[in-house]
């Protein structure tokens, strides 16, 4: 069943064109990959897909309903999650802090009832608390780590906050903006089983950007190749690595090689 | 000292004051609150009432300024719309303190949110100068508005009153501010144990990613000018019940830069370090005075020269405080806390 679908998203930046048509569908519960040499176009697509960015035309759907105009905060809160490339934690906050600000959207605490906060907003916070500490501290082995403020944190466990973060949203989609950039091998496998315990046991559907190829191919389920943001090709791991456009837009032709070296 | 302080619900866990030992810090403090109008004298009581009324100020615009980091310059201004508006409300409808406080408020939030407005398309510097111009406008209208406020003469109101008591005297108006202050922090604070608060802090820290976490950042900021703007109203109905007369001077644009002086050496986003600084920046003047004072009797023909030196060296403390500790008093207060938590031991 399709729970994502984008149709013929353009997005130009003044004269530039960035998207092209680009146009696919995710399935409920699978692991798309969107892959592609710098400056594709992989992050436009995603910060189209949660509403940063708005395409000059396309539509997107989300469980069948269109979501193409909607405000990022609308579309967070019908279950798009997006962790960044670059992190974006709010730095001036603990690891819980920022935990709990993912489940923004679900929760109902008003003005005056916080600055009352005995009562509802203290059951909600507390509600809150544990199916944070139950679900998603427990499952991301961040215990040690809760009440320390993210900025002190290393490169690989503030990766992991944000997951963690985007969780908390209760998220039906999740876009993922190159979650092992600059992680080691170690912290990379971590990573990736997170990823797929996030599949397996939560049900979510992950749409993510990598350029850790080994990765991408071994846990995704299709992946979709993106040149100069224009799709190339999409399917199994498999036949995306021996498309002859692929193996183009990553090594260059022979043609190319020769005219490089005379 | 304490060691071995477990907790094994999420309730303690998330308790404001989580140790008994700070409670019991905490009970001293109010005791010593409950105690000091019987003990000082009518100047230190007219000084702390000063101050009282500074600290609801200061954790009004903290809440705006150091929590959603919107930088206002209008804050004397807010504080000024409360006064007056607790200044007609007591003259014409001769309505009584404990009903003038949440209605001054009020009129202050209702122009904090048109303040507000423009942040929607506005942020950081350019913002700042909207609250400036909101800032000029209310002194414009304190002044020229003759029929309601007074034009420059001011308006006199009677001392307040409550439950048809009259409230006069320093020592009747401590018992007015204690409890708004303890009312103003405890609702600040909680504000941040909440969704609210945390919306905040995330639109200070990255307002593009707090967006795409679900945030309506338009909602979030207005709901910062509105709840900011109604505590410095009330800080404002306590100011005129103080003084018990109003005038527009006493609302410049340089008390605006002396609040956010304030949050600023006391600690931004941090309601203890609201509390420092207005205590900071209103009783270091004094002291500064009182030294000078005591200085003279030794040698008072230098006075002419050290009169004006008390604000260079008022300037001056701030900016040692900003280079060696920029993040407030409250910081320092944090580091103290921190040593006595595993005292006598290191570590």
């Amino acid at each position: 069943m399709t729970l994502l679908q984008a149709d013929n998203l353009n997005l130009s930046f003044g004269g530039l064109q960035v998207l092209h048509d680009i146009s696919f569908s995710v399935d409920d519960g699978e692991i798309f990959a969107i892959i592609g040499p710098n400056g594709a176009g992989k992050t436009s697509i995603l910060n189209c897909l949660g509403g940063f960015y708005l395409q000059d035309h396309g539509t997107i759907r989300l469980d069948g309903q269109d979501i193409s105009s909607l405000s990022p905060d609308r579309r967070a809160a019908m279950g798009m999650a997006r962790t960044f490339q670059n992190i974006a934690l709010f730095r001036g906050m603990t690891v819980l802090d920022n935990i709990k600000l993912g489940a923004h959207s679900y929760l109902q605490t008003g003005l005056l009832a916080a600055a009352f906060y005995w009562g509802s907003a203290h059951r909600e916070e507390m509600r809150l608390r544990a199916e944070i500490e139950d679900k998603i501290i427990d499952f991301l082995e961040i215990e040690h780590i809760r009440k320390q403020p993210v900025s002190a944190l290393a490169y690989g466990l503030q990766k992991r906050v944000e997951l963690a973060r985007a969780l908390a949203m209760r998220p039906r989609v999740l876009l993922m903006d190159e979650p092992v950039a600059g992680m080691n091998a170690e912290e990379t496998e971590d990573m990736a089983r997170f990823i797929l315990d996030i599949q397996e046991e939560w049900g979510i559907t992950i749409i993510i950007i990598e350029h850790d190829i080994h990765m991408v191919m071994d846990i995704s389920n299709r992946v979709m190749v993106v040149n100069f943001g224009q799709e190339i090709t999409t399917g199994t791991p498999e036949s995306v690595q021996s498309h002859p456009e692929v193996i183009k837009a990553y090594l260059g032709t022979k043609q190319a090689v020769a005219a490089g070296n005379s | 000292m304490r060691i071995g302080d477990f907790k094994e619900t999420y309730a303690a866990d998330e308790a404001v004051f989580r140790s008994t030992t700070s409670r019991f810090w905490l009970g001293v403090l109010f005791v010593l609150l409950l105690i000091f109008p019987f003990i000082a004298s009518d100047y230190l009581l007219y000084m702390a009432n000063l101050t009282g009324i500074a600290i609801v100020a200061a954790i009004g615009l903290n809440i705006l300024t150091g929590a959603a980091g919107q930088i206002s310059l209008g804050h004397a201004g807010f504080v000024g719309i409360g006064a007056y508006t607790s200044a007609v409300l007591t003259n014409h409808l001769g309505l009584p303190f404990l009903i003038c406080l949440p209605l001054a408020g009020l009129m202050s939030a209702f122009f904090g949110i048109l303040v507000g407005a423009p942040s929607m398309r506005m942020k950081g510097l350019y913002l700042c100068i909207t609250t400036l111009a909101a800032q000029v406008i209310f002194e414009f209208i304190f002044v020229h508005w003759e029929s309601v406020t007074g034009g420059i003469r001011g308006l006199n109101v009677p001392p307040p009153s409550i439950f048809g008591l009259k409230i006069d005297g320093e020592f009747g108006f401590y018992w007015l501010v204690l409890p708004v202050i303890i009312l103003t922090a405890t609702a600040a604070r909680n504000l941040f144990r909440t969704r609210v608060g945390r919306a905040f802090i995330a639109i200070r820290d990255r307002d593009i990613s707090a967006e795409l976490m679900g945030i309506n950042l338009f909602r979030y900021k207005l709901y910062a000018f509105a709840s900011s703007s109604f505590i410095a109203g009330m800080a404002g109905c306590l100011w005129v019940s103080h003084l018990k007369t109003i005038t527009p001077e006493h609302f410049p644009l340089h008390e605006s830069i002396r609040y956010l002086a304030m949050i600023i050496v006391g600690g931004l986003g941090n309601i203890l370090g609201s509390i420092f600084g207005a205590i900071f920046m209103t009783l270091i003047p004094e002291v500064l005075q009182t030294a000078l004072k005591f200085f003279e009797q030794f040698k008072p023909e230098a006075m002419a020269y050290l009169y004006p030196l008390q604000t260079v060296v008022f300037g001056l403390l701030i900016v040692v405080f900003l280079v060696f500790e920029p993040h407030g008093l409250a910081e320092i207060w944090c580091r103290i806390k921190n040593y006595f938590r595993l005292w006598p031991f290191k570590h």
